[in-house]
């Protein structure tokens, strides 16, 4: 059995024991930086043995699938588990900067590594009973992470975000049960041939609603993304960072794999409703940004709206389209997060994210002017950024497949992004700050400054390099939608692999 | 015995989307709570109703003898209703913390995180 598989779920969990354990020691802070390191390299060690090796799968306690609960991997849950590690390890080397003592002591780190056990465990799994439980981790802890500190924008906020998750949780729980009901088994290599001798096809339709109800709570979807604005600017801006880059992806993930592996009878039904749901989302995201004014929660309203792309490429149900989707999906994380943590440094030295009341962060802090430059741009989808060829694949996609309307919609929701993004800039960076002052890098504290400006740079740096060099980030995207598309390597491994 | 559990289910949840629908946080939080055993007796009885014997293998044998209970959606429960049983403690626990700081569970007050709008000059 592959213990490479394990890995991204037992170092977290080891690393959340000693940093909970280490929690009033400063030691307690690096040793989160250093497991966050490991996991990073176990992931890629696992990224390269699935490029080597193609889909590989372990089947935990010795019991054959589909009996047990089986680990598996393939290219694109390979990739995420990557870049969850990134994201972790850029959200843990920000916190070093950010997190107050105070929030360190009552274990902020330690539920920081809970949540990345829980994301990569939800990548992983190759049972849906399993994914729920990997959910129901990522959840406590996200829970935990927001209210954090406890101030009222943030107990507000959590109440809406708690009370609205456990709905979609138990919408999934119901789900998983009924499937269980009319097939008989919950792992998904094993379901992919069930879900085919179903006799009761309306039945099925009817619990791929269900699923897509819950998982469409869990990434923002039109009509079910109102929780995600109401909590996201609220926690520290770590926290917001890591919320934004990952969390709604691990429902986009668990959208692709369940309606490509297992919901794929009624595509006429289920993949039209996603269509027409991802183009509302785009609009509906992009529209709420625009009437806002502050930098967290436009951003926030722009998560909404670029989940729309991505289940866009889903819904297509093309080998372009999931191309597209997978590539949009890493691209994404990436900038989203980056411009989260820029946000937090104009916070911490121009005093707010209210755009009111920030200014002059051109003038005096042109570093970051430039770095928010770089994610603000590729998030609107200008050449040569990693954003471009993200739109283009998706836009392509649709013009291939004839939706006029639907690229007409994801070209102009480009054009309303630019909008928002020239708001930021004209009002935060572009004047003078409103009380005078000079909000300058320099203020922060040089290992604080350090430990807030390398994740910016570092995330900005590969932003760059994806959409410069974007050859072999496509041919990649490519291998994940065709494994997507044509399970059936997926399912060989699943089923035929030993304990 | 399955319409009688069937007929349960639907009276729970049908109770739960009642409390759910209520402006007090914490009738929704009662809400959930029926809710999440509403979908208890679903797992339950997606792995039919069976009378047999406890699903034990004797020793030396490899597979039960005789027709047994299905084993799985217990454990499928059990697991649900213990992470449930953590949510709703947590969820509890946050209304109550709520309460305390904010001073109302009244959902339509809570518009701190993301409050009116300011009018604008020419509107007043």
């Amino acid at each position: 059995m592959s213990w490479l598989l394990v890995y991204p779920i037992v170092i977290p969990l080891l690393t959340a024991v000693l940093t909970y354990i280490l929690r009033h020691n400063p030691a307690g802070r690096w040793i989160s930086v250093a497991g966050t390191l490991a996991l990073l390299l176990t992931s890629v060690m696992l990224l390269a043995s699935v490029i080597r090796e193609g889909v590989i799968a372990a089947q935990m306690s010795d019991w054959n699938a589909p009996f047990g609960i089986t680990l598996v991997a393939d290219y694109l849950s390979a990739v995420m588990v990557v870049i969850t590690a990134i994201t972790g390890l850029a959200t843990v080397v920000y916190c070093l900067g950010e997190i107050p003592e105070r929030l360190e002591r009552s274990g902020f780190f330690a539920l920081l590594q809970v949540l990345l056990m829980g994301v990569c465990g939800a990548f992983v799994t190759g049972d849906l009973f399993n994914l729920y439980v990997w959910f129901e981790v990522m959840l406590i802890s996200s829970f935990g992470l927001l209210v954090m500190g406890g101030s009222r924008e943030q107990l507000d906020g959590g109440v809406k975000y708690v009370t609205l998750n456990l709905v979609s949780t138990i919408m999934f729980l119901s789900g998983v049960g009924i499937l269980y009901g009319i097939t008989g088994t919950l792992n998904m290599a094993d379901l992919h041939a069930a879900v085919r001798e179903v006799e009761n096809t309306g039945l099925l339709t009817t619990v791929a609603v269900m699923f897509l109800v819950a998982f469409g709570v869990k990434a923002a979807l039109f009509p079910l993304f109102f929780w995600l604005p109401a909590s996201y600017h609220t926690p520290p801006v770590a926290v917001s960072a890591i919320f934004a880059g990952l969390l709604t992806k691990v429902g986009v993930y668990a959208l692709i794999r369940v309606f490509t592996l297992i919901f794929d009878q009624d595509v006429g039904y289920t993949h039209t409703l996603m269509l027409w749901m991802a183009v509302a989302t785009m609009v509906m995201g992009v529209l709420g940004a625009a009437a806002m004014n502050d930098f967290r929660r436009i951003l926030s309203f722009h998560i909404v709206s670029q989940i729309g792309y991505m289940i866009l490429g889903l819904a297509l149900f093309t080998p372009l389209g999931l191309l597209g989707a997978v590539f949009y999906l890493v691209h994404h994380i990436i900038v989203k997060a980056n411009l989260f943590f820029i946000a937090g440094v104009a916070k911490r030295i121009g005093g707010s994210t209210d755009l009111s009341k920030l200014g002059g962060l051109y003038a005096n802090a042109p570093v970051l002017a430039f770095l928010f430059l770089i994610p603000a741009f590729s998030l609107a989808g200008f050449p040569p950024l990693s954003g471009f060829w993200a739109k283009f694949l998706i836009v392509k996609a649709a013009l291939d497949a004839q939706m006029w309307i639907v690229a007409g919609v994801a070209l102009a929701v480009g054009l309303l992004t630019v909008f928002s993004m020239t708001k930021i800039w004209g009002a935060a960076f572009w004047p003078d700050h409103p009380e005078g002052t000079k909000p300058r890098l320099s203020d922060i504290p040089v290992f604080e400054r350090l430990a807030m400006m390398l994740p910016v740079g570092a995330l900005a740096l590969l932003t760059c390099v994806i959409g410069l060099f974007p050859e072999p980030f496509v041919t990649f995207a490519e291998t994940a939608a065709g494994q997507l598309l044509d399970p059936t390597d997926y399912i060989s491994t699943v089923l035929g692999v030993q304990p | 015995m399955e319409l009688l559990l069937a007929v349960t289910t639907g009276i729970l949840t049908a109770v739960a989307v009642y409390l759910m629908l209520s402006k007090n946080l914490l009738r929704y939080l009662w809400g959930l709570v029926l809710l999440s055993n509403a979908v208890n007796f679903v797992i339950f009885l997606g792995g039919r109703l069976t009378p047999g014997a406890p699903p034990l293998i004797d020793e030396g044998e490899y597979a039960p003898v005789g027709e047994v209970a299905n084993a799985l959606p217990q454990a499928l429960v059990l697991t649900a209703i213990v992470i449930s049983f953590g949510l709703m403690a947590f969820a509890l626990a946050l209304i109550y913390r709520t309460y305390m700081t904010i001073g109302t569970v009244t959902s339509t007050e809570m518009r701190i995180a993301e409050p009116r709008p300011r009018k604008s000059e020419s509107d007043e």
